[in-house]
């Protein structure tokens, strides 16, 4: 059985400027890969190429053996999908936005209601089930977004910092969420605290200037008595000098 | 090129499901229908619903009955009104489109909706139909301007009912171009003023001057721009004619139009 998520050689130019080059990795069930680097790395770019959204320049991805560009649908089917900025529509509901995509993805009827507030229980958003989303806190809508991938229980998840705005508890909350998840799903998330990848990821991947540097589990990062943040200070700020 | 090639197989296709015989499980449909849900309901969910449809009724209303002379005329159709809704909706039906796409990438939202599992072109006709149904209800409001014609006299009320085709008609072949402007860009003034003046080439198009202009110099392109004129073809069913060259005059126009949204969608989606 291949791996849930294969991506090869995935390359994203914009003109002359080269996003993303020639990134290749895989995730398998049960891995969880943090995806770290500066800003501008090509983080987000690779994210969005992986869930279908932006067409790769070259190179190709894969989710539950279903290429993104070749067969959009079924790969979508198989993802939950967080995008950078955790974007919803302002004047809907919570409920109302959440059955919205249970719709799409063709719940209906109990099943659609029963999943809708199985994923706000488990974001714990029962308390705001009815509020306008625009009138909701950062993190509040941040865990709108998460709902939002959560809910068809997904074997592929995908998250753009998915625990940026939230509060200390609340950070702890999804973390802890990820890692109930991790054995059943191949997850990948993007963040910029290094903490984060030490609690919750199995693999950690680097990115700068859009090239993978290290491919690692975060444990074999820190030997030689080093913290993670200056592995990541002397890869990341390294290749800016060379 | 590629990429236009399979969105015209996805078009295809879509045709095939949607009249063929494979009906088994969720509609082919279904995707298209619920994003046409969602966006019916936010038109209602925020003032734009509102203010558009007071302002078209409003104006309406004082144009035929001022300029258009309802009464003056002596005559019991509503001519008079039929004649003003292309302009009115020259201007009010891209104010409609300019935020279709331009607010979804605002929001960011647009790459929510195109990495949920449906195919792209039933995010383009969903967004379409809500706007058409949307004008279609501005459209049924106008009702009270009928009642009077029945009171005042006895009008023809078949022409009365393909005028009112030919009214959502208009919209139609508006709004695809309007949502396929406001695909290609961010900037909703951009996009309003490109809307109305694409849709005043093809309402002017047929127009005296520009044919008469065309007819002595180059009487070929006159037959052309007669043929692409979106008023003539409105013409027809103001007086109760519904031809089928006009219906697919509308059909195509409308299918080129969002044919075109999707592969600018494809294009753009990477700013």
């Amino acid at each position: 059985m291949a791996a849930l998520i294969e991506i090869e050689k995935l390359t994203k130019r914009f003109g002359s400027f080269t996003a993303v080059d020639e990134v290749s990795f895989t995730v398998d069930r049960g891995e969880v890969l943090g995806f770290l680097g500066p800003n501008g790395a090509g983080k987000s770019t690779t994210m969005r190429m992986l869930a279908g959204f932006m067409p790769p320049t070259a190179g190709s991805a894969r989710i539950c053996g279903a290429d993104v560009v070749e067969n959009p649908v079924e790969a979508k089917r198989s993802l939950g999908f967080l995008p950078e900025g955790a974007p919803t529509y302002p004047e809907m509901s919570v409920t109302g936005f959440l059955r919205f995509t249970a719709s799409i993805r063709g719940f209906s009827g109990t099943e659609r209601d029963d999943r809708v507030a199985l994923a706000m229980a488990q974001t714990q958003l029962e308390g705001v089930r009815l509020q306008p989303i625009e009138t909701l806190s950062k993190g509040f809508k941040r865990r709108v977004g998460l709902a939002q991938a959560l809910l068809h229980d997904p074997p592929v998840l995908v998250l753009d910092e998915p625990t940026d705005g939230l509060d200390p508890n609340q950070k702890h909350e999804v973390r802890e969420l990820i890692r109930r998840m991790a054995p059943t799903k191949a997850i990948v998330i993007s963040t910029h605290i290094l903490e984060e990848v030490d609690a919750v990821c199995s693999r950690a991947i680097i990115i700068a200037r859009g090239k993978v540097i290290v491919d690692a589990p975060p444990r074999a990062l820190e030997t030689e008595g080093r913290t993670l943040e200056q592995v990541f200070r002397a890869l990341t700020l390294g290749q800016e000098a060379a | 090129m590629g990429g236009m090639f399979r969105r015209l197989g996805d078009l295809l296709a879509a045709g095939w499901l949607m009249w063929g015989p494979g009906r088994n499980g969720p509609l082919p449909w279904h995707g298209a229908c619920v994003v046409a849900k969602r966006e019916l309901a936010a038109y209602f969910a925020t003032p734009v619903a509102y203010v558009f449809i007071v302002i078209f009724l409003v104006l309406a209303g004082a144009l035929t009955f001022t300029l258009g002379g309802f009464f003056a005329r002596g005559q019991a159709d509503l001519m008079p009104f039929f004649s003003f809704v292309p302009w009115l909706f020259l201007f009010l039906v891209p104010a409609l489109t300019m935020r279709l796409w331009a607010e979804e990438r605002r929001h960011g939202t647009i790459e929510l909706l195109l990495t949920l599992p449906l195919p792209q072109w039933q995010a383009v006709v969903g967004k379409f139909l809500a706007a058409w149904v949307f004008c279609g209800i501005a459209l049924a409001l106008t009702f009270p301007l009928w009642i009077t014609v029945n009171v005042l006299g006895d009008p023809d009320n078949g022409v009365v009912l393909t005028g009112y085709l030919g009214c959502l008609m208009i919209a139609g072949a508006y709004l695809a171009v309007g949502a396929a402007v406001s695909a290609g860009t961010k900037n909703q003034v951009i996009a309003f003023v490109l809307a109305v003046a694409i849709c005043f080439v093809f309402a002017a198009a047929g127009s005296p001057v520009i044919t008469e202009f065309l007819s002595t110099r180059l009487p070929v392109l006159a037959e052309v721009a007669r043929g692409l004129s979106v008023a003539d073809r409105f013409g027809g069913f103001t007086r109760g004619v519904i031809s089928l060259r006009d219906l697919v005059y509308f059909g195509s126009f409308i299918g080129f139009w969002l044919f075109v949204n999707a592969v600018v969608l494809d294009l753009k989606k990477a700013d």
